[in-house]
């Protein structure tokens, strides 16, 4: 079996940048929601990794770690029949008219 | 951290001086505000959920852990009991553990270090030292910290001799893990909130050794 992509230990890799950046409102909020569907028990920690690992490879590798989170949310979400992708671009596309971009 | 109840779409706002203008919101950015803002409305979480989720994590952070390893260092009995049962010993201090499911405390040693890493994701012991940082979570660190910890140490500023064994454990959504380093020498006497501060969130992980005393 091939490796994923996300099964990356002992991969040779460059130097761990030690950067650190505060956290956006948004990331809180990825992070916030995530942890609040834990709770309730609508999704469990091994769920969204499988989502994660699902990802197109491109993807994964280009996504900032909380992308990541919500993409893997909206699959497991979608996947449960709790929300539709259509909805989610509705909402999108009303918050974009309302913070005014085209 | 508080968040304005009234504005649903505001409503992870942190008040903090890194406004992002909500029209320059990338792709999934946008996508967690319909995805909050659709879960209210059908009713499956409520705004007070996420408030009391972002309140829970702003209230976790590495303090927690220095708290237990400066005990641990001060009283043996108080160490052997965090490692032969970390959730109960944890509760002793008022720390919430019960959400990791198992959960382990690894003790350094001057001949073994414990270094740890989640090479599959970021799986990290969050009620004891709060969110992960970034470079945890990086491509980088996941790669290599299991077969160049030494290396990887070395760039934290941790330079270990040939004959220290260094552990590496892979965490996983079930298994957490806290390093307990290794008392620093020259701490004889100091009280146990002066010994809190030479324990640094990275001595936890096991990047490095705690602080020196001044």
């Amino acid at each position: 079996m091939a490796r994923r992509h996300h099964d990356m230990g002992g991969l040779p890799a460059g130097p761990v940048d030690q950067t650190e950046h505060a956290l956006s409102d948004w990331e809180i909020l990825a992070d916030a929601v995530n942890q609040a569907l834990g709770e309730k028990k609508i999704k469990r920690t091994d769920e969204m990794r499988r989502a994660r690992e699902d990802m197109d490879s491109e993807l994964y590798r280009s996504l900032s770690y909380y992308e990541r989170w919500i993409a893997s949310m909206e699959t497991i979400l979608t996947e449960k029949k709790i929300l539709t992708r259509e909805e989610i671009d509705r909402k999108v596309a009303a918050f974009e008219k309302k913070w005014g971009e085209p | 951290m508080s968040m304005d109840r009234s504005d649903v779409h505001h409503a992870a706002d942190t008040g903090e001086d890194h406004p992002h203008p909500k029209h320059e919101l990338g792709y999934y950015a946008k996508r967690i505000y319909a995805i909050r803002d659709l879960l209210i409305e059908k009713g499956v979480i409520t705004q007070d959920d996420i408030q009391r989720q972002i309140d829970y994590q702003e209230a976790r952070s590495p303090a927690n852990g220095a708290q237990l390893v400066a005990r641990a260092w001060a009283d043996p009995a108080f160490k052997k009991r965090l490692i032969d049962d970390p959730k109960a010993t944890c509760a002793e201090m008022g720390i919430d553990a019960t959400s990791i499911n198992e959960f382990v405390v690894l003790e350094n040693t001057e001949r073994v270090r414990h270094l740890v890493v989640c090479t599959l994701c970021s799986c990290y012991p969050r009620p004891i030292l709060g969110r992960p940082p970034d470079w945890y979570k990086s491509l980088n660190y996941r790669s290599r910290a299991v077969n160049d910890p030494r290396g990887v140490m070395r760039e934290f500023g941790q330079e270990l001799p040939d004959e220290v064994e260094i552990r590496v454990h892979d965490s996983t959504a079930d298994m957490r893990y806290l390093v307990l380093p290794l008392r620093p020498r020259g701490t004889e006497g100091m009280s146990e909130a002066e010994l809190a501060k030479l324990v640094t969130r990275d001595s936890m992980i096991g990047v490095v050794d705690p602080l020196a005393p001044q």
